[in-house]
């Protein structure tokens, strides 16, 4: 294909992603190095029976006209990122000075609001992935058993969770475990305990958007691995059988070492997907004890009286950050693919 | 399968039996709670969220009470008369279409020209897309609003729908790519060299081909915009909310009304279109799911 064709059907799409991908990152870049104008101030002498004082107020006209003038707001360099609410640099040497057990330095970290919002993402990507995928696995081999009759309807059911919008599927949930609710009523009643709430401990809330978690990306790999387990050439299962292997040895051998492509690739999909966990916190209203970094963007621009742009943009920058370091062996591993089909380097 | 008697039998009985209460155990946890929800819905609030037992939203004991029928209406009623959820029925039914239809546009073309060239760029721009595509999409949003607001286009649905489709570029690109790779290039090159142009070629002898990719890839694009959260709910004004924020925005006001019956109808509203998109096209949708994995 000559460059010439190539990149006029590749336009529109390239212009797109350029205006409205590319740009805004930039965009967030630059606006991670500026915060809010800080409220105009002035003074003004109120004089009455008693003496005259000085009042400070906030100055609309001027705040406003300092918008104007500079729509980012004011040049803070790194100041953004190293702030309490970031990387908290301050807090952290002085939590390592002023702590005496390693424990304490862990719980005054983690109250930090941006490593709290770390440790809930990289805890839930880290527990909600492999477990989706072994639920996935299993469910697969089930389903693979059964008459082909009710595959079907089996397979439509089981990919509800995943095809349900995040925020609906974590309201349907949340409305059920609620303390009036099927499963929250059942759960007191079982344990005694009036009181008891998915809400209450950080702990629960966790296990509760983990366990939702499952719920929602099983279905993705359920789906891969039962597609996998057509292409188990039968040769190699018969003549596993006629050597005398059992059932467990089968799959040991056999099934496993099939799946095991396709276990790196929903691993790195999966990863990238939990991730960007969002929408269950907002509808599980877990944010008191569960943050993540892309609620805390969504918090940061959701303010009901000033928009911290800076703030969020510094958080994006940071999560984005993350997401390469986690990209990386993907990234690595079609380079090397590419090198592989085009040895030479520069095809022609 | 060959069928051999052997005293493994009994044991593999069991092993299915096993396999098989799993499955049900699963199928119970995956669908329970929609069908839970659905029929919840025809409650009042005294039942769904029930302080005394959930049989009372089983049988609607207190919806006899409040209405004189086991099943109302009124939850559905208020959701989309009195909070007009139509509205927002409308808007999202105006974006998905909109950016399924031009995503689909943009990404054949796009894909169809990644296929068939062997040029090194072609690679750069595939591993663009792929950070893209792992991209949170809160992070672009906090990028697209302060722009936004100085060139006065927030809260317009065109606005929406051009974001959308961008974000769902990458995706698009990359399954549409790899589908394009499997449709052999004798097929155009021939009609090239029977003197048709690039685009001629693409025309006359791929697209009448290419339909089952593009409707598989349709289906995502089309997933993607409907369940989209992020880019909506912050880039839309309060008239041209979609249903996904309409339902958020519901939650703040409806639990302080006592009325949390319409935030429930108007999640199962919103959920059935859904289930209606599976039920017809179960099987493009697994097809799209497994074919990142199986090329690899």
């Amino acid at each position: 294909m000559t460059h010439r064709s190539f990149f006029s059907f590749m336009l529109p799409s390239l212009l797109a992603m350029f205006l409205f991908i590319v740009l805004p990152t930039g965009s967030i870049i630059v606006q991670s190095f500026y915060t809010e104008h800080g409220k105009a101030l002035s003074l003004a002498e109120n004089c009455g029976p008693f003496g005259c004082e000085q009042t400070t107020h906030i100055d609309l006209a001027i705040t406003e006209e300092l918008r104007e003038e500079a729509p980012l707001g004011k040049f803070n360099g790194l100041g953004t990122y190293l702030d309490r609410a970031h990387l908290a640099v301050d807090e952290i040497s002085k939590i390592f000075e002023e702590s005496e057990s390693a424990g304490e330095v862990v719980s005054r970290i983690y109250n930090l609001p941006f490593y709290k919002a770390l440790s809930f993402t990289i805890a839930y990507t880290f527990f909600a992935t492999p477990l989706a995928m072994m639920v996935g696995f299993l469910v697969a081999m089930a389903v693979n058993n059964i008459p082909k009759k009710i595959k079907g309807p089996v397979i439509f059911l089981s990919l509800l969770p995943y095809i349900v919008t995040p925020l609906i599927g974590s309201l349907t949930l949340f409305w059920m475990i609620n303390s009036n609710g099927i499963i929250g009523a059942t759960l007191q009643f079982i344990f005694n305990d009036p009181d008891l709430s998915l809400k209450a401990s950080p702990v629960l809330t966790w296990v509760t958007l983990i366990v939702y978690g499952i719920w929602h990306m099983a279905p993705f790999p359920f789906v891969v691995y039962y597609a996998g387990l057509q292409t188990i050439p039968q040769d190699t299962m018969e003549s596993a059988m006629i050597d005398g292997a059992s059932k467990w040895e089968r799959i040991r051998y056999v099934v496993i070492p099939h799946l095991f492509p396709l276990t790196t690739f929903l691993a790195l999909v999966l990863m990238m997907d939990n991730f960007r966990i969002f929408e269950p916190i907002v509808g599980f209203s877990a944010e008191a004890n569960a943050t993540s970094l892309s609620w805390s963007i969504y918090n940061d621009l959701n303010g009901q009286v000033d928009k911290l742009y800076g703030s969020a943009a510094s958080t994006s920058v940071l999560t984005v950050i993350c997401v390469v370091i986690l990209l990386i062996p993907v990234l690595l591993r079609t380079w090397r693919s590419f090198k592989q089909k085009n040895p030479d380097g520069s095809a022609s | 399968m060959i069928i051999a008697a052997s005293p493994a039998d009994s044991k593999s009985n069991k092993t299915s039996v096993i396999a098989f209460a799993l499955l049900a155990i699963w199928l119970v946890v995956a669908a329970f709670p929609f069908l839970w929800t659905l029929w919840g819905s025809f409650k009042v609030e005294a039942d769904f969220f029930s302080r005394q037992t959930w049989e009372n939203a089983l049988y609607g004991v207190k919806t006899l009470q409040a209405t004189g029928s086991a099943f109302t209406m009124d939850g559905y009623e208020g959701a989309w008369i009195d909070r007009e959820f139509w509205r927002a029925f409308l808007n999202t039914a105006i974006v998905t279409v909109s950016v399924t239809a031009i995503s689909l546009v943009f990404g054949t073309l796009g894909g169809y020209a990644l296929s068939r060239s062997r040029k090194k760029y072609v690679f750069w721009i595939l591993i663009a897309a792929l950070v893209f595509r792992a991209m949170p999409h809160i992070t672009l949003v906090s990028g697209y609003l302060m722009p936004f607001f100085e060139m006065n286009i927030w809260g317009a649905l065109p606005t929406s729908i051009i974001v959308l489709v961008a974000i769902n570029q990458p995706f698009t690109l990359w399954m549409l790519h790899s589908f394009f790779l499997s449709i052999p290039k004798d097929l155009d090159e021939s009609a090239m060299v029977d003197g048709c142009t690039r685009f001629q070629a693409f025309r006359l002898a791929v697209m009448p081909v290419m339909w089952p990719g593009v409707i598989t890839t349709g289906l995502f694009s089309f997933l993607l915009s409907y369940n989209d959260f992020a880019v909506t709910s912050m880039l839309l004004s309060q008239d041209n909310q979609t249903m996904v924020p309409k339902i958020n925005s519901f939650l703040g006001t409806v639990q302080s009304d006592g009325a949390i019956m319409y935030a429930v109808a108007a999640v199962v509203s919103a959920t059935v279109p859904l289930f209606m998109l599976v039920m017809f096209f179960q099987r493009y949708i697994v097809s799209g799911l497994t074919a990142g994995a199986v090329k690899g």
